[in-house]
């Protein structure tokens, strides 16, 4: 048994450990800011969605597949209703043409949303605060099947076996 | 059966004595808080230990399996709802039962067996407020804050693994993360702990307050309670679990 002392600070100590273990259970992990810190040698661009699906700040901006940088955070215009995303790019990569496109895609068939970027032809690059012009939204299951009924639906049905 | 039944009732009267004794206890917290020393902070570091471990394994295991379906972004949600829930509660529990909960009897079992608790009943003093229900109460308290412990080093070992070995996106990992956990999640994982240190806590001073009074009888006790605790764990945890779902 250890002297009072100790025990107290021990005790303490365990209780503090304690108390902030289950802070940052109930404060970070449902729906908590707490995010990877982007590298600090990085610009920032943003690009604007018509629709973004559930893309999430954190997840990957590829290019070729190849990891470039992070969405920093997805934001809501209630001007032109689109969704503004920011995207912060590893500063190595500073030849990317102003003309790209950005696509909302997803990795796998129910996997994580992420942004990939596809090279433009421009011969000037993207620099800090850029806006992306060029994007293609988030492709959602759901419309392209719907679409896929409707266009089964409006097709004239007089087959060769109608009766009237 | 009639033997399994007085058993249940021995325990169910015991507990109210306990928590009779409970309300006077609180007025001496020196005493409580020697106890949360005794059971939780010197059961720290294996807890830890084990949580680094549990969540290291959750991240291959998660992540083996996910990447069959070719979602291995989602193993950041799988292996915290995992640890959040199932893991973190139980195995904390299990590994108190063992660590804290054998000290815990053998310590009362001794006490009884050198007539320590008939002299203090002698000298007026209530072995049940003054030994019994600190170390019920400092083993409820230390019981949910180990189980944190365990959940947030065990997401840490997870994405250690996760992220670091097999290659998932930091990003990916957190973000998935943090949208889909629920405050829920947290909380039912934190109702189980606590439920789960009550049952622990009271088997172990149970068996140690009624120990046969010889070294073998300590001896058997001590067994009693690891086996008593680790199965009353399992079955309580699947109804809670039941409840949580329906509810």
């Amino acid at each position: 048994m250890p002297s009072t002392r100790g025990l107290e600070i021990g005790t303490g100590l365990f209780v503090m450990l304690g108390f902030a273990a289950l802070a940052f259970l109930t404060t970070q992990l449902p729906g908590g800011k707490l995010s990877v810190a982007s590298a600090s040698s990085s610009y920032r661009v943003t690009a604007r969605f018509e629709n973004v699906g559930d893309l999430k700040a954190g997840a990957p901006v590829t290019m070729a597949g190849v990891k470039v940088g992070r969405v920093a955070g997805v934001r809501f215009d209630s001007q032109d209703y689109k969704a503004v995303v920011d995207l912060t790019i590893d500063r190595q990569y500073n030849r990317i043409p102003d003309d790209s496109w950005a696509n909302i895609e997803t990795s796998g068939l129910l996997g994580a949303r992420y942004v990939g970027l596809d090279a433009g032809g421009s011969e000037t690059f993207l620099v800090d605060t850029g806006q992306i012009e060029n994007t293609q939204s988030a492709m959602v299951l759901e419309k392209l099947v719907n679409k896929l009924f409707a266009a089964f639906a409006s097709r004239p049905a007089t087959g060769s076996g109608a009766k009237e | 059966m009639t033997d399994t039944l007085s058993k249940l009732g021995k325990v169910a009267l015991f507990l109210g004595q306990v928590l009779r004794a409970s309300a006077p206890a609180l007025l001496r917290p020196r005493l409580i808080a020697q106890q949360v020393y005794n059971c939780g902070a010197r059961s720290l570091v294996i807890i830890m230990l084990c949580g680094l471990f549990v969540g290291m394994v959750l991240g291959l295991q998660g992540y083996d399996l996910l990447a069959r379906f070719g979602s291995e972004s989602a193993l950041g949600v799988a292996a915290t709802l995992g640890l959040l829930k199932e893991l973190g509660p139980v195995v904390t529990a299990l590994l108190f039962a063992g660590r804290a909960g054998t000290s815990l009897t053998s310590e009362i079992g001794l006490m009884r067996a050198t007539d320590q608790l008939t002299a203090m009943q002698m000298m007026a003093v209530d072995p049940l407020r003054r030994v019994i229900a600190p170390r019920f109460i400092g083993g409820i308290i230390a019981m949910p804050l180990l189980a944190a412990v365990f959940n947030v080093i065990g997401i840490f070992g997870a994405q250690l693994v996760g992220v670091t070995l097999m290659g998932v996106d930091q990003g990916t990992f957190w973000s998935q993360m943090q949208g889909a956990v629920g405050l829920r999640d947290v909380s039912e994982g934190i109702v189980k702990s606590i439920a789960f240190g009550v049952i622990c806590s009271l088997l172990a001073v149970y068996e140690g307050y009624h120990t046969e009074p010889t070294a073998a009888g300590v001896g058997l006790a001590t067994t009693r309670t690891v086996v008593a605790s680790s199965v009353m764990t399992l079955i309580v945890d699947y109804m809670l679990t039941a409840a949580f779902l329906k509810g």
